[in-house]
This record gives C-alpha cells, structure tokens and sequence, in this order.
C-alpha cells in the first residue's frame, strides 16, 4: 500500500518537472476535463496546470475543487463552456448533449471522447485516450503500464468468493441496485468479490423478494459521509436486507464513490481497499 | 369556477372603456418589456461577450472574433428566438385552453400534448437504440423532440375522437379522457424508467426539467412554422372564447361557429405546445399561470389577453432563462427549476392580494 502511494507521488513529482521544463505554448495549453476519472488521469500526468476548469464529477483531489465548474457532464451548456476559454475539451463518453458537442465544433474547439469501461483493459485504454489528447503519449504509455501492473497485483481471484451486493440508494427503503454491466460490478469481480445480482444490467429497483433472494454475503455502498449510525438502523431495519446473510453479520463497506466508480488511476487502491474490506487485511 | 363567475361577473358595462384603454397600455408596456428582455439575453451570459460591445467593434470596421459570433449568433441568438416562441406558445396555449374548457385550471398538459409529448420523449430515449440505424440516421439528434411532438399529436387527436360524437365535441370528456389518458402515459413511462439505464435516466430527468440550452438554428426553424401558426390563428379565436365564457348555447346563438371554433383551437394548441415542448422539453408553470396573472390585471377579454399572453409569456421564459444560465455560471440550471422556483411564490402572492376579487 505504502509502496503503491508513494510510487504514485514519485510519477507525479517527476511528471509535474517534466511538465514544467517544457513550458511551451501549445494546443492544448487550455483544457477543460470532463469526468471524474478522466481529471484524475490528468493529475496522474502531472498537468493539472494545464487545467482552467472541470465538469461537477471532478471532485478528486480537493484542489480540483477550486476550478471553474462547467456542470454535469451530460447538462453542459455551450455557452457556459465557451466562457471558460478552453482549446481542447477531454469528455468521459456520454458527456454532452449533442448540440454542445457540435458548438464546440463550430467554435473549432477539439472535443475528445474518452471511452468508458469497467475492467483492468478499460483503465489503460482510458488513460492512453487521455494522454494522446494531450500530446503525452510516452507519459500515457508509461502511466498505463504502471496502472495496469499495480492492478495485476492488486486483482485477486478468491476460491469461495463473498457475494456483494452494491444499493445505489435506499429512497423510500427501496433498494436501488446494481446489476451487470456497471462499474461496481466490474469492482467487485476484480476485488474478488460476485456480484449478487446479475439479473439485469445496469441500476435498477430490488423488489424485497429479490434482495432475499440475491442473499449478499455483503452490502457494498458509497461512503456519503452522514450518520453512519442511522444509515446503518436503516440499511438493518429494512425487512428484506435484515433477511440476508450480511444482516446477519451486519457487513457493510462504504467507499468514496469517485474512488470506487471511477476507473481510473487510483482503481489499483479501489480494490485493494475493497478486497481487503471483504476479506480482511493480509 | 369561482375564477371564471368572477372573471364574468367584474365585467360591468361602464368601466369596460377603462379597462380597454388599460389592456392596451399593459400590452404596450409588455412589447416593451419583451423587447428589453430579449436584448438584455443577446447581452448577458456567462461568457461575459456582450451584444453590445460587438455591435461597437463591428461599426469599428473591425473583425469580430470567431468565439464572439458563436457566442451571439450560434448560441445567444437561436436560444433567444427559441425561447420567444416557446414562451408565447406555451402561454397563448394556456390562455386558449382554459378559455376553450372554461376552466381556470386547463392547461396543454391536461388534454395530453404535455403528457403525450413526454411518452414520446421517453420513449425515444429508452428505445431510440432499437430504431432501424435508417430512420435514426435520418433524425438523427432529433429523434426525442420528434418522438415528443409525435406524442403529444397522436395523445390529443386520440382525445378529440373520444370526446367528439355527431360533430360535437364534449369539452367535459376530453378533459376527463386527457386525465385517464395522462395517467396511462404515466404507467407506460414508469415501465420505461424502470427499463431504462443508468444513463438514460439522467436524460430523462434533465429532459422534464426542461432547458433551452440545446437551441440551435435547425431547432428554431422546425419548431417555429407550428409556433407561428397558432399565434397568427389565435387572434381569430378570441370573439369566440369571449362568447364561450356564456356557456356554448349561448355562444351558438351569438352566431359563433363553436364547433368549428374548437376544432380549430384543439389543433393549433396541440401543434404549438408539441412544437414548444419538442424543442425545449417540459417547462411548467408559464401555460398555466400567465393567463392567470393577466386576467387578474387586464380582464379577461381575449382580444388583450391572447396577445398579452404571448408577450408576457416569452418574456417570463427569456428572464427565467438568463436567470438559469448565469446564476451558477459557466453551470446552467434546467429553466423548469427556475420558473417553478420563481413562478410559484409569485403567483401564491398575486392570489393572496387578489381573494378579494377571486372569492367574489
């Protein structure tokens, strides 16, 4: 873990010099990140400085915070974009709506989609999109490779894995779940883990019967920073959770959801803090 | 009803030359208003590019720049126009509905253009994916607007089969059919929601919140013939909303042609809120409340009020928009939030200030 951390800052130090002794206008010197990962990757390339604003997922690390913030990434509005004088626009795929895209185009502003996914393979894809949008390619290739060994090392295969169940939400004591093709659902296999709902795919409302029936071992779910205390009475006291197996032995994990969805350079940490919340530390 | 025999009985014979002279001073002051709302939201955004300033350089003999003509032209310009047509639309709808069905509380959503308009909406968005690549290379981004437009037509014209018998038209059905109607869309929505994903979901929020953020030239000149349409039409149906308030029979023997007359008022209303609603999604509020804020000032002469409807209309929706895209800059909040925001405490205080009048 230690390791991990440090190697990481050591990238980002020697990528923030590097970034630095450059120092040379070019395209791109004005970027507007959309997406929480895709910021993340380009802090992983050292050149937040580059960055003059973000889109509201940005909110990894804290000093992302302090740029403009352009809106939810599929709300943008074009003018709200222009005002922000970016010369290039990196997009998480589904960043939008189309009519923004094509204003972009007509103010001759590069729009580059990201593309998305949910398993070690998408991480480095998604970081050598990014990289190549911002002419750093050997800087990408390199930061890829190192992501994609740390989730090599990281990724456990378990021999009677726990099945996880990861609730969105709980409006209404409703449990809003998650099933395939999701990004939880590719956490929780790379952490070792199986989802417990493999059903349907994406976000969708548990009927009490299918939460008795899904049987998690157990509840996975974003950390939001309340009162864990009365979440967790709710989480317990809801009828068809309190009949599962991690009612039984009260197992939740709360983890940011940045960090946990994002698939991105810090999903290496993701499951390693996921696995050993499941199974403990080694 | 209580509004309407108000509205009827504050009509005495000796004031209706004040109020005349009043209705066409508030309509005067409403051009007015309208045209400072609209070059005041060609001036403000969040880009901090100004008409202005740009009309200076360009008499300068200088070049403007290349972000500045997107900005005005591309963006401010069309979303301005749109939100002009949409407004006034949504508005003289508004005025003509509760008219047509005298009742106070009539709006295009309760005949089903708004509800229909939504099914198609979603429907397009959940389902868009299954379309033929043909067709949806054809429409391209315009799949949702036109799936809502289609909704909200194929809704009303259901509607008025329903309700029409012999030639005439039962407004009481129709508005009793329009909610059946609505609460089937709902379900059928709710089946849809429950399909759709992750992402879809997001879309469909922001599209019942309504925006004009996605206005462009092509959208413009789509919605803008039907919107068109319905305001030169409306004019035409106001002698026959004013016989109207004495109840049908009575307007039949003033010598007005009702059937046709509602005939006429269904399908330029359906048309123009399908057009409104298509291109800028669902904006509440402003159909229902503006004839309302408008009768309690001018009366309910529908001579003033279709025309005054559409200016305050599109103003309310220009002011509502400025609002929405500059007080989160360079972040924009969909319109509906605004005009809800804003809308419904105002209107709670203008009926508050007028129970004297409404509990006549």
């Amino acid at each position: 873990m230690k390791t991990t951390l440090s190697r990481t800052l050591l990238g980002v130090v020697t990528a923030c010099a590097m970034s630095a002794t450059a120092g040379f206008a070019q395209e791109g010197d004005r970027v507007l990140s959309i997406g929480g990962s895709v910021t993340e990757i380009v802090y992983a390339l050292g050149l937040q400085d580059r960055l003059v604003a973000r889109d509201t997922t940005s909110s990894f690390p804290a000093s992302v915070e302090e740029l403009p913030d352009v809106g939810y990434m599929r709300a943008l509005s074009p003018e709200g974009i222009l005002s922000v004088e970016p010369d290039l626009i990196i997009a998480e795929e589904g960043s939008g709506p189309a009519e923004t895209i094509a204003v972009m185009e007509q103010a001759n502003i590069p729009f580059i989609t990201i593309p998305d996914g949910f398993d070690r393979a998408a991480v480095g894809v998604k970081i050598r999109a990014v990289a190549d949008a911002l002419g750093v390619s050997e800087d990408g290739e390199a930061l890829a490779n190192r992501i994609d060994e740390e989730l090599a090392s990281a990724e456990v295969s378990v021999d009677d894995p726990l099945r996880v169940l990861f609730i969105l939400s709980m409006q209404g004591g409703r449990v809003l779940a998650s099933g395939t093709n999701t990004a939880a659902d590719g956490i929780i296999a790379m952490a070792g883990g199986v989802n417990a709902v493999t059903a349907f795919e994406g976000y969708k409302p548990l009927t009490d019967e299918a939460v008795t029936a899904a049987a998690p071992d157990v509840i996975l779910m974003m950390d939001r920073e309340g009162d864990h205390a009365s979440a967790d009475r709710d989480l317990w006291g809801n009828p068809a959770i309190s009949t599962t197996p991690a009612a039984e032995s009260q197992s939740v994990v709360r983890i940011d959801g940045l960090l946990l969805l994002g698939f991105g350079p810090r999903t290496p940490h993701a499951v390693t803090a996921l696995h050993s919340a499941l199974y403990g530390a080694e | 009803m209580a509004m309407v025999s108000a509205v009827i009985s504050a009509k005495p014979a000796v004031r209706s030359g004040d109020r005349r002279i009043r209705a066409r001073q508030t309509i005067a002051g409403l051009a007015a208003l309208l045209t400072f709302v609209f070059i005041a939201s060609l001036t403000v955004g969040a880009s901090g590019t100004s008409l202005f300033e740009a009309l200076m350089h360009w008499a300068a003999g200088e070049e403007i720049g290349l972000r500045e003509r997107v900005i005005l032209f591309d963006i401010r310009l069309p979303r301005a126009v749109m939100g002009v047509a949409v407004g006034a639309a949504l508005a003289v709808s508004g005025a003509v509905m509760q008219g047509l069905f005298r009742n106070p509380l009539a709006d295009p959503g309760l005949v089903g253009v708004g509800t229909g308009a939504g099914l198609g909406a979603i429907l397009a968005i959940v389902l868009g994916g299954f379309l033929p690549p043909a067709i949806a290379a054809i429409t391209g981004t315009f799949t949702v607007p036109l799936a809502a437009f289609l909704g909200g037509w194929v809704t009303t014209l259901l509607l008025y089969r329903v309700a029409t018998r012999n030639g005439r038209t039962s407004v009481a059905v129709m508005l009793l059919a329009g909610i059946a109607l609505g609460a089937l869309a709902g379900a059928i929505s709710g089946v849809l929601v429950y399909m759709a994903d992750d992402q879809q979901l997001r879309d469909l929020t922001f599209w019942g919140l309504g925006s004009l953020a996605g206005a462009t030239w092509t959208k413009v000149l789509v919605a803008m013939p039907l919107i068109l349409l319905a305001l030169a039409v409306a004019p035409f149906l106001a002698r026959g909303l004013n016989g109207l308030t004495l109840g049908e029979a009575a307007a039949g023997h003033l010598g007005i042609p009702v059937q046709r007359m509602k005939n006429i008022a269904i399908l330029t209303v359906a048309g123009a809120t399908g057009a409104a609603v298509a291109v800028s999604g669902g904006i509440g509020f402003i159909g229902l409340v503006v004839p309302h804020i408008l009768r309690l000032a001018i009366g309910p002469d529908h001579r003033y009020l279709l025309p005054a409807a559409a200016l305050l209309g599109a103003s309310l929706l220009l002011g509502a928009d400025m609002i929405s895209r500059t007080i989160i800059a360079p972040a924009e909040l969909p319109i509906g939030i605004v005009t809800a925001t804003i809308g419904g405490p105002f209107f709670l205080y203008i009926l508050l200030r007028n129970r004297g009048i409404l509990d006549m």
